[in-house]
């Protein structure tokens, strides 16, 4: 095919080449091959092969942000689906007013991450949020200093995270359940199977396509937290609830520490990859196979 | 008991209905909770919210913090409240979406009715780019920008939101054209017209939904975006939720948590009102987003 046929497509997609190209591939290279060298204040090309991934690995900071980010991961995803699919499960009951509680779940997925943290911060308020409330209520044992509690900060975090997002899991759930074919319903009623039963043996796994994409949507946004915890928390106490997009982001643009930022970035690069790599594996390669098969 | 879903509706209220009511009210009410705080403290002078149960009703209503926060808070020192933001993000958002969902109407046109060798390749290359976490890209993404002489400024700052929007538009609108009857396409071929001509009298008056679309989820996610607007908008052009951020997050004088919610609430007036209007499209936009094709 010469180059000239169709040259207006070609051009109209020039622009989305040149971005992939420079931004999504050559900041990948850039970010990589910065990160092998010693550059503190501006990027300099002082190769020092992978001190900077050793320092990092050393930093107990960096520890604790890597365990942040696997708490908050497991209980902000998990905590979303189940949320999510509960709440999809009960709207799918017939229930009245279907339209006025689907938008209350869903309001708060369209507030910006910092309005969330910052709301959160209110409500937990170790003096003036809702510990206070019980404890005017008489329940004087009740403890919710989450916020300036170290073991404890991360979940508040999660608390938040899925606030915020469990209603987009209801949604993509909810349009799963739609799907089902009602002969399904018939025959699992005729059978006289428990509605739970039914709903957590058969349906769930017939939703499978629906989770695995919530989890890959869900865990992809996972590595990017930054805002919510920035608003919430400002990554404290002292820094235990720091994240490796704050590490990253610190090391840019407060430490001047060129190197190590590159270096963590390039972590969190490999890691977003290994999370997705199997599921575009099975999304484009197995499942194209089995098709044409 | 009558709980099979897409039969009538139950006439009799069971005990296990009256209980399913009762569960998916306290979720209600616990996704509104925060939204309630925010907005009862927002009416209540300091000295209530220090004495009174967070939870509380305002014994008397304070207008006090809503112009305070729209145009007396400080950050820093400049005390101008949220309205400089409120212009910025007005000022990055409008352009913002214009370019990215026009430019991605473009490629999905492209790809779906022009394909030429290597077209998917990028756009592979692309969707790859929705995945990679900011933290990579943002510091060479700086670079490019500082270089092309429009780092800190709102070109800049429109130019980056283009970039981070066009995988998942783009993919969102080569869907929806490749859902359209190929025939109709092939008439217009037939009829002599060619990539510009068919693009704009009958491909984009046929737009219309999956545009709707594409607006909602841009106005949100640039109107909530706080990352790329901290790092590229500049000094001068800081969006909303930068602004309300450091007004927040003030490290001297005494907290004022009524003005600190109304000024998240104002914050949040955009994208809850584009949500609570499109309803229904901002779900569809959810589930186009997060259903590869």
């Amino acid at each position: 095919m010469p180059f000239y046929r169709n040259i207006a497509a070609k051009i109209a997609l020039l622009p989305m080449i040149v971005i992939s190209l420079t931004v999504f591939v050559g900041c990948i290279i850039y970010s990589f091959v910065y990160s092998l060298t010693n550059s503190k204040l501006v990027p300099v090309m002082n190769y020092v092969g992978f001190d900077q991934y050793e320092r990092l690995f050393k930093q107990r900071k960096w520890d604790v942000a890597v365990e942040n980010i696997f708490i908050y991961g497991f209980v902000f995803t998990i905590g979303c689906l189940i949320i999510g699919f509960l709440l999809a499960v009960l709207i799918d009951q017939k229930i009245r007013g279907e339209s006025l509680f689907r938008t209350i779940f869903l309001y708060p997925y369209a507030m910006s991450f910092v309005v969330t943290g910052l709301v959160w911060k209110w409500v937990l308020n170790p003096t003036f949020g809702l510990e206070n409330s019980m404890h005017m209520w008489g329940m004087t044992w009740f403890e919710l200093d989450w916020l300036v509690n170290r073991d404890l900060a991360i979940y508040a975090v999660c608390i938040a995270a899925v606030w915020q997002g469990a209603g987009f899991v209801m949604v993509l759930m909810l349009a799963g359940l739609r799907g089902i074919d009602e002969d399904i319903w018939k025959s699992l009623s005729i059978e006289g199977v428990a509605k739970w039963k039914s709903y957590i043996f058969v349906i769930l796994p017939m939703l499978r396509p629906m989770v695995v994409t919530a989890i890959v949507l869900i865990a992809a946004g996972v590595v990017k937290v930054y805002d919510l915890i920035l608003a919430l928390t400002s990554g404290g106490p002292g820094y235990a609830t720091t994240t490796p997009a704050m590490y990253v982001m610190e090391n840019f643009f407060s430490r001047a520490n060129l190197g190590q930022a590159f270096a963590a970035s390039i972590i969190m690069f490999i890691s977003v990859v290994c999370i997705l790599a199997p599921w575009a594996f099975y999304e484009f390669y197995l499942r194209n196979k089995y098709a044409n098969n | 008991m009558s709980t099979i879903p897409k039969g009538s509706r139950p006439k009799h209220l069971t005990v296990g209905r009256i209980g399913l009511y009762c569960f998916i009210i306290m979720c209600a009410l616990f996704f509104l909770m925060p939204l309630y705080v925010m907005i009862i403290t927002s009416l209540k002078d300091m000295d209530e919210i220090r004495a009174a149960n967070i939870l509380n009703l305002p014994k008397e209503l304070s207008f006090y913090a809503w112009p305070k926060a729209w145009s007396q808070a400080c950050t820093g020192f400049v005390c101008e409240g949220l309205k400089p933001g409120f212009v910025n993000s007005v000022k990055i958002t409008v352009p913002s979406v214009i370019v990215s969902v026009a430019l991605s109407a473009l490629n999905g046109y492209a790809l779906a009715f022009w394909r030429f060798r290597g077209a998917y390749f990028f756009f592979g290359l692309c969707m790859f780019g929705a995945f990679i976490p900011y933290q990579v890209m943002v510091y060479p993404l700086l670079k490019i920008e500082d270089f092309l002489g429009i780092y800190s400024s709102l070109p800049g700052i429109i130019l980056v939101h283009t970039i981070f929007g066009m995988p998942i538009l783009t993919l969102i609108f080569r869907n929806f054209y490749a859902s359209l009857p190929i025939d109709l396409f092939k008439a217009a071929r037939i009829d002599g017209g060619n990539f510009i001509k068919i693009f704009f009298y009958v491909i984009i008056p046929m737009s219309t939904p999956i545009t709707i679309v594409a607006v909602i989820l841009q106005v949100t996610g640039i109107w909530n975006d706080f990352l790329l607007g901290l790092v590229f908008a500049g000094r001068d052009n800081q969006p909303m939720t930068v602004q309300l951020n450091n007004i927040v997050q003030v490290d001297y004088g005494v907290a004022e948590y009524n003005v600190d919610m109304s000024a998240t609430i104002l914050t949040s007036l955009v994208p809850l009102f584009v949500y609570f209007i499109s309803g229904r499209w901002f779900v569809r936009g959810i589930a186009a987003g997060a259903i590869k094709g």
